[in-house]
């Protein structure tokens, strides 16, 4: 294969990659590291630096258009995020010492299972507006634009969501992978926060988690410039139109395209388990 | 003008863009250069061989930009893309402080500082 091909090739997979990222708050990775593995042929060690590129990329592209409309919330996002910087730290530490196949198999069940949650056990009781007393005095509450108006809503379960997040950071940093997952979910389920403002919010988060990976891996020479050039200019362009749409999608549109794509990591998590290869 | 939230947001957002902007138009000008000079080369990534130090360091790879090497300045982009998240996180604690919020000046300092623990700690 060329390098122009290559790169064109690339390019438009990213550019999916940034589409899906942007709007379910999963970063591109699901998508990327596959793609480039399995069609492509390229190493995995240069699939994971790719797609931590794709990470940040999804993450500030999408977030600078996110944070300034309203939709995610950076006090809920930075008080989670010690919970998974932390996790992931702990995560990389562990990675070293257990085996992780089992792992990948286990979070890919539980994947499935939020896959089917997330569509037929959508609450329809709506968000509740008043935080719990803990989500009052962490101030977690906020509102978010619905229909031309601002929705209020209020916080619940910070304790649980916080624990949540720990283990989402965990297994990022044992995985490498599939830490926006949980934390959507995460947000979503416990503590009953909007989902459009979980998905955004996710999304804010996950690229500071992966900035810190992915100094790490450039040291290691994981990031290839030929690779990680066509993957973080399609992510960008693919990224700014998911902000475009997510803004007037429904949510439960949103939900259905989230859980499929939480349903192909599941799939992903669980063969490559069953395979040795995580 | 007493900073407040949604003041904080526009200020993450547009520093957020600007970065990411710069970011995009140098790995674009890298990548152009590159394909340019390569476009009919074959390319294969099916081994790791990890990058070169000219690739891998700030230093080296701020050189390489300097002198106008394709991938260096791509490599440059890509670590300006790797830096805004950091950035925002730390806005967030000079706007929190701005609003007199202190308890979230304090959570924004704590995750600053497990980042750059964990990039310390691992290079």
């Amino acid at each position: 294969m060329t390098a122009l091909v290559f790169t064109l090739v690339v390019w438009a997979t990213s550019m999916a990659a940034g589409f899906l990222g942007a709007l379910t708050g999963l970063g591109g990775g699901v998508v990327i590291v596959p793609a480039l593995t399995l069609m492509l042929g390229v190493d995995i060690k240069y699939a994971i630096g790719a797609s931590l590129v794709s990470v940040i990329a999804t993450s500030s592209g999408a977030a600078a258009a996110y944070v300034k409309e309203g939709y995610s919330n950076i006090r809920i996002g930075m008080l989670l995020e010690i919970a998974t910087t932390i996790g992931a730290i702990v995560g990389a530490y562990l990675a070293a010492k257990v085996g992780t196949h089992a792992i990948a198999v286990l979070f890919g069940l539980v994947l499935l299972q939020a896959a089917y949650e997330t569509v037929f056990r959508a609450r329809h009781d709506g968000t509740p507006i008043e935080s719990d007393a803990l989500g009052k005095r962490l101030r977690l509450g906020g509102d978010y634009p619905v229909d031309g108006s601002r929705q209020v809503y209020g916080v619940h379960n910070v304790p649980l969501g916080f624990s949540l997040m720990f283990g989402a950071g965990t297994l990022s940093g044992l995985l490498g992978i599939g830490s926006g997952a949980v934390k959507v979910i995460a947000m979503d389920r416990a503590m009953k926060i909007p989902f459009k403002v979980s998905t955004t919010t996710s999304n804010f988060m996950i690229g500071v988690t992966a900035a810190a990976s992915a100094g790490v891996y450039l040291g290691r020479g994981y990031i290839d410039p030929r690779i990680a050039m066509p993957v973080m200019l399609g992510v960008l362009a693919g990224a700014f139109l998911g902000t475009k749409v997510l803004v007037r999608v429904r949510v439960r549109t949103l939900r259905l395209v989230f859980a499929l794509v939480i349903f192909l990591l599941a799939i992903q998590m669980i063969v490559n388990g069953l395979r040795g290869r995580i | 003008m007493a900073m407040d939230d949604r003041r904080l947001e526009t200020i993450i957002g547009n520093l957020l863009r600007a970065g990411v902007l710069t970011a995009a138009a140098l790995v674009l000008l890298g990548g152009v250069m590159y394909l340019a000079q390569h476009h009919s080369e074959r390319v294969k990534f099916n081994q790791f061989h990890g990058e070169g130090a000219e690739l891998r360091y700030v230093a080296e790879i701020a050189d390489g930009a300097a002198h106008f090497r394709s991938e260096g300045l791509i490599q440059f982009g890509l670590l300006l893309l790797i830096a805004t998240p950091i950035a925002r996180v730390v806005m967030a604690v000079v706007g929190f402080y701005l609003e007199h919020d202190y308890m979230y000046t304090v959570v924004s300092l704590i995750v600053l500082g497990i980042l750059v623990f964990s990039l310390l700690h691992a290079t």
